[in-house]
């Protein structure tokens, strides 16, 4: 069911609604560039003090 | 309908609120303190993966703010300078406080997990805790060393910032530790020098007051007789070189003399001035950690020039 009825809290809570919004889409973007950024450094979602994993690198060079 | 009713109370919480919530200020303190430690470490970091930790640490600093402020109200609402805080100023209730602070909390330590690493997640976890439980909880309203302890939470930033680059902790990051943590209490003791009847009223124990002026003007002496040999060793280290040496011997001699004037004043001589040194010394104290950070910085900038450091 649409919302016909405006109300005078919709006038004052718009700050804290396009505030949040604003945020939300902030935090969109920078998970979105931070995805890129890591993936064009080094191609894995890995930070340096994870262990290595051999699952992903024993077989090169044994074929 | 009838929820929109009950919904209008007249103190209606804006965006700013829950903002002031996070303290901003301080934040502010720990963006820069933070951004330091991340670009003076050896190791490069993407700007994108630099920007979001820097942006996931302060993040982590308001939530532990947000829920400072949720279990201070009680004081806040006593002392004039908290007063108009959004909680005793019934903006927000303790509740939104308390969920926002841990919320927040979660939120910024996974993030930043995700985004540099785990040991760094871990360390910024950490601070929120020491902030909020080791501080505002236990040792805030029980010892006059609280300024002491908390000061620690204060210094964590930059090690966290060196600690997203490089994945560790160094001599270096210690020692950006130990200039702010030594550093804080000789500048709120200045600060509670001229200003301590509001810590009188909320019943915090605050130097001042339990064990007297006198004492509180030694101490500040004491402290930042310590704290020289760590900012001067912190030049010597492998982020240190000739300009920041330079200043910081500069800054050092400054907030020494200030600290042995207000040694050896008394109450007396500073009521009669309106505590005009006391107010100096905290004026420089501001100044004394802002350049010895920015000297750093310029360090870091210099290195990339192949000019600065040793």
């Amino acid at each position: 069911m649409p919302i016909t009825e405006t109300h005078e809290i919709h006038h004052r809570r718009l700050g804290r609604n396009l505030g949040v919004a604003l945020c939300l889409a902030g935090f969109v973007g920078l998970s979105f560039f931070l995805t890129i950024s890591k993936l064009r450094n080094g191609g894995t979602i890995e930070g340096f003090d994870y262990v290595p994993q051999p699952e992903f690198t024993v077989g090169e060079g044994t074929e | 309908m009838s929820d929109f009713a009950a919904n209008t109370q007249t103190q209606e919480a804006q965006f700013g609120d829950y903002v002031a919530l996070l303290k901003p200020r301080v934040m502010s303190l720990v963006v820069f303190t933070a951004l330091v430690g991340l670009l003076v470490a050896p190791v490069g970091v993407p700007p994108v993966v630099g920007i979001a930790a820097i942006l996931f640490i302060a993040l982590g600093g308001g939530a532990s703010g947000a829920l400072n402020m949720w279990y201070d109200a009680d004081i806040d609402r006593v002392m004039k300078r908290t007063r108009s805080r959004p909680i005793p100023a019934g903006k927000v209730t303790p509740g939104e406080a308390l969920s926002l602070g841990l919320w927040l909390s979660g939120f910024s330590v996974v993030m930043l997990g995700l985004a540099a690493n785990l040991f760094a997640a871990a360390f910024l976890a950490f601070t929120i805790f020491f902030y909020v439980v080791i501080y505002t909880m236990w040792l805030k309203r029980w010892t006059p060393q609280n300024i002491v302890i908390g000061g620690a939470a204060g210094a964590f930033p930059p090690m966290i910032g060196w600690a997203v680059a490089t994945g560790g902790v160094s001599i270096e990051s210690i020692l950006m530790f130990g200039l702010i943590f030594v550093w804080t209490p000789p500048h709120f003791w200045a600060l509670a020098l001229f200003m301590n009847s509001d810590y009188d009223k909320a019943a915090v124990p605050m130097l001042t007051v339990t064990h007297g002026r006198p004492h509180t003007r030694r101490m500040i002496l004491v402290y930042t007789l310590a704290l020289v040999p760590l900012a001067l060793g912190l030049g010597l280290t492998s982020i240190g070189g000739p300009v920041y040496l330079a200043v910081s011997a500069v800054l050092n001699l400054a907030f020494l003399r200030g600290a042995w004037t207000i040694w050896k004043r008394d109450e007396d001589a500073a009521a009669a001035d309106h505590y005009a040194v006391e107010k100096k010394v905290f004026r420089l104290s501001l100044l004394y950690l802002f350049l010895h950070f920015g000297a750093l910085l310029a360090e870091a900038g210099l290195r990339q020039l192949n000019m600065g450091g040793w």
